[in-house]
């Protein structure tokens, strides 16, 4: 059974004095319980808003959405999220932040303290507990961030480019911590990047988007074995697996900069 | 070469060197003053000298006079600046997050904050008279208009990330505003109540320079009567002091209640 879907999802702006942007149009998408699922597009081609609409943060003009057959509605705590920016709590210490999800469920004191340990554990923060936001680097803060919304055991995980503002040995790390704990804990993950190494390295699946209109253009099974060490980035399959990525959002890249072209057939 | 530092904007420089520049800017006033007064360069009646308002000073110390008086400004500020920022701060909170807030507030505001409110005072007299209260009441309108609409930006700046990411984590409306929008806040909050302090100190000396018989205000209005220029001195260096010592105070609790927020 799968476990989210999507079917037939449009979103469409409509700002006062601008034309109306057709932000998703027609996305219908499938994925399956325990799944790491990733999305790859260009910029500004929808990839964020499909993201927000899962969560509950948007609402989609046209459409319909299931978790586990139950229909989509505002956010909830079932679906937690990372964030690209650094949304951890400033005046909260890296132990009340990851506590935060489990005591708005008002679940009792040592039990929250109890998710919280095991998750410091889990994404290396031993020591920093009690440190704020402020004393923590760009991908401690991540952690934290993945860390709290993992606490509340969702049943799905949402990353909006969670990596996207880090340097890239930070990031190859953080991936790598990723899959540890996504290995460990099983959960269905739908996770957005524009970065192509990140989306083979990371999924199970690759759903490769158009821009403008935001379309799933192509949807690709990732079959390279886990666990997924960093030899893999140079393996021949990853190889041709980014060939062919490249090659779709190429062509799109493309054809986005021609504006005034006609209108072009898409795949 | 140490000196580079001196000319480099964005530079930090050496704490002694620091402290020393300050410490000279303080004395070439000091300096001038001496100069003006003991040089005989102005007339007596125009400038007091420095030994002069120590004198005025420690002879108003010892018959208390000065302390009535500073206690009566103070009991006056404290009273107007607390009361408008009882009101201000969660108004100005929730006008700078809820619309709806905003479009009923914000004509009054709008409009209130271009009045001088040395403006009012003639009102206001004729409404309460000329006790406390409407002193108080000078404070409040000067002060509340100014921090709502400070506090009301500082709101309106929360990331909507912050808040979004407190509704995937499971918030309500009402959480997201008690646990993320009012802490969010509070820097922002303690800067601005600091900045508006600054001002109360003003409108405090507008206040008591119409219809009063006790404080700083009027110990200045008084002695200008009788030309001693050596308690006008006295009076504006002890506001200075006092103003001083409320923005430490807000330095310190700033840096004692909001420990987690990026240092200033």
């Amino acid at each position: 059974m799968s476990m989210l879907s999507l079917s037939d999802v449009t979103v469409r702006f409509e700002p006062k004095d601008k034309p109306a942007v057709l932000a998703l149009d027609d996305v219908s998408l499938k994925v399956a319980n325990n799944t790491f699922s990733v999305i790859v597009g260009p910029s500004g081609c929808g990839k964020s808003t499909l993201l927000r609409l899962v969560a509950g943060l948007e609402v989609q003009t046209s459409g319909h959405m299931e978790l586990d057959g139950e229909p989509i509605g505002g956010p909830s705590a079932d679906r937690g999220m990372v964030f690209q920016s650094y949304t951890l709590f400033p005046w909260l210490t890296v132990r009340e932040n990851i506590m935060f999800g489990p005591k708005l469920k008002n679940l009792p004191k040592s039990e929250c303290e109890d998710i919280a340990d095991d998750l410091i554990q889990a994404v290396h923060l031993n020591g920093f507990e009690n440190s704020y936001p402020k004393e923590l680097s760009g991908g401690m803060r991540q952690r934290v961030a993945l860390a709290r919304a993992l606490a509340n055991d969702p049943r799905i995980l949402l990353m909006d480019e969670p990596f996207g503002a880090l340097d890239s040995q930070t990031r190859q790390a953080m991936q790598e911590l990723l899959l540890d704990v996504w290995q460990s804990r099983r959960k269905t993950v739908l996770f957005i990047t524009h970065d192509i190494d990140e989306a083979i390295f990371l999924g199970d699946e690759v759903h490769v988007m158009s821009a403008r209109p935001g379309r799933i253009q192509k949807s690709l099974d990732i079959n390279i074995p886990r666990p997924r060490g960093i030899e893999v980035l140079t393996s021949p399959e990853f190889t041709d697996y980014k060939k062919t990525i490249l090659s779709l959002m190429h062509k799109q890249v493309v054809g986005s900069q021609q504006p005034e072209a006609p209108k072009r057939a898409t795949a | 070469m140490w000196t580079r530092s001196l000319f480099s904007p964005k530079t930090e420089i050496a704490r002694p060197v620091f402290i020393s520049l300050s410490l000279a800017s303080v004395a070439v006033v000091l300096c001038l003053w001496c100069l003006l007064t003991y040089g005989g360069i102005t007339p007596k009646d125009f400038l007091a000298a420095p030994h002069e308002v120590i004198l005025a000073g420690v002879k108003r110390v010892a018959n208390m006079s000065l302390l009535e008086h500073m206690w009566a400004s103070l009991v006056v500020i404290l009273s107007g600046f607390i009361l408008a920022s009882i009101f201000a701060v969660p108004l100005g909170i929730l006008m700078g997050s809820f619309r709806a807030v905003q479009a009923i507030i914000e004509p009054i505001t709008g409009f209130m904050r271009y009045i001088p409110v040395s403006a009012l005072i003639p009102l206001l007299i004729l409404w309460i008279g000329i006790g406390i209260e409407q002193k108080i009441m000078v404070i409040f309108l000067g002060t509340f208009f100014q921090q709502l609409i400070l506090i009301s930006d500082v709101s309106a700046r929360v990331s909507k990330d912050l808040i979004d990411c407190a509704y995937t984590l499971g918030a309500d409306r009402r959480k997201v505003v008690t646990r993320v929008l009012v802490p969010a806040c509070m820097p922002g909050v303690m800067d601005n109540l600091r900045v508006t302090m600054g001002w109360a100190w003003t409108y405090l000396v507008v206040a008591e320079l119409v219809a009063a018989d006790t404080g700083l205000g009027y110990m200045i209005l008084n002695a200008m009567r009788g030309l001693f220029t050596d308690v006008i001195l006295l009076g504006v260096f002890t506001i200075g002091i006092l103003g001083l010592i409320t923005d430490f105070f807000f330095k310190w609790a700033r840096r004692r209640l909001l420990p987690w927020s990026a240092d200033f």
